[in-house]
């Protein structure tokens, strides 16, 4: 027991290398959502205003391109770089929470012109008062955890 | 010469056909580079874990389940530096004729900037400002908690998976964008 806890806390600085690959991934998609422009409040509206395909665009070519990828990474059982399976957690067959805290989110996300990907992106693309979208976001997923039990799901 | 085009490319917005797939790429990538889900909200809630909690849903191992999540969050960061600071489009963003007239109707300019001006520190001092920014927050947070995900994990990941539950969830995300275009932005925008 004492052994794989050294083996598991030993190296935080191998770690932390073997982890940045995700800083990496996510630098990859920051990039693509700036030029993409869908971290424009004023895209978001064209989209909700029916008057510019181009968000639907992005979005309907993401998911195919994505499926296409599922479909190949299924097809030929491919594995992680790590050598681990590749599996994707199926999500829960219950409906009221989404349609509730769909609708909950669409009217935030129309309100602030992002969701939370683009959040980020606005952050380091030079729009820092999304710092306090993004603190009002962690408060409203904190209001959620503690209301949880309260509410229908 | 070549390079300077080169340079352009990364510089000028991309159309939707070249921006949507390497968004849906992002999928692959992810489970390739360590079989992970392609999602960003739950990085709310692994900052609600990390200042520990009683809270029931805030309490798991945030540093084993979610540092990856934290770090492709602070990847964006950057990417938004590198893409919106380092590699700006020279020139303004362009919108829709229809769009300019209609947010025009609403007293909204377009400023050729990402967001309008009252998306900014002085903004947040008005009740208009701090309704769509820091009402818009809180909603962002709640809403993707109840739901269990966002665009990238619902719509693009959800979708792509053929995930019924993530079908209904976009639907919401759709219905609610619209209450808050049509609805609520003329009541705010009045204010």
């Amino acid at each position: 027991m004492a052994s794989i806890q050294v083996k598991t806390t030993a190296k935080p600085l191998s770690l932390a290398l073997a982890q940045a690959k995700y800083v990496a991934a996510g630098l990859y998609f920051g990039f693509v959502l700036v030029k993409a422009e869908v971290i424009s409040w004023y895209r978001i509206q064209e989209m909700f205003r029916f008057q510019s395909f181009h968000m639907y665009g992005v979005i309907a070519s993401a998911v195919v391109v994505a499926a296409i990828s599922l479909g190949v990474l299924k097809r030929y059982q491919l594995k992680s770089f790590e050598g681990q399976d590749i599996s994707l957690k199926p999500k829960a067959p219950t409906y009221f929470r989404y349609i509730t805290g769909g609708i909950l989110f669409g009217l935030g996300w129309a309100l602030t012109g992002a969701c939370p990907g683009p959040i980020a992106a606005l952050i380091g693309a030079g729009s820092s008062v999304f710092l306090v979208v993004l603190l009002s976001a962690v408060a409203g997923t904190w209001l959620y955890g503690v209301l949880r039990p309260n509410l229908p799901h | 010469m070549m390079l300077m085009t080169v340079l352009d490319f990364f510089r000028e917005p991309w159309p939707w056909y070249i921006a949507g797939p390497l968004i849906g790429l992002t999928v692959p990538l992810l489970l390739l580079l360590g079989n992970k889900d392609f999602g960003v909200s739950s990085n709310l809630r692994h900052v609600c874990s990390v200042f520990g909690s009683k809270v029931k849903f805030f309490s798991y191992d945030w540093r084993k389940e979610g540092s990856w999540n934290l770090l492709f969050f602070l990847g964006i960061v950057l990417g938004g530096v590198v893409a919106g600071v380092w590699l700006a489009n020279p020139e303004g963003l362009k919108v829709a004729e229809a769009t300019s007239q209609s947010l025009a109707n609403l007293g909204i300019g377009v400023n050729g900037q990402l967001a309008p001006d009252i998306f900014s520190w002085a903004g947040l001092l008005s009740l208009k400002g701090l309704l769509l920014m820091v009402g818009g927050g809180l909603l962002i947070g709640f809403g993707t908690a109840y739901a269990g995900g966002c665009t990238s994990g619902h719509s693009i990941l959800g979708l792509a998976n053929f995930q019924l539950p993530s079908l209904v969830a976009t639907i919401g995300f759709f219905i609610g964008g619209l209450i808050t275009t049509h609805f609520l932005l003329p009541l705010i925008f009045k204010l």
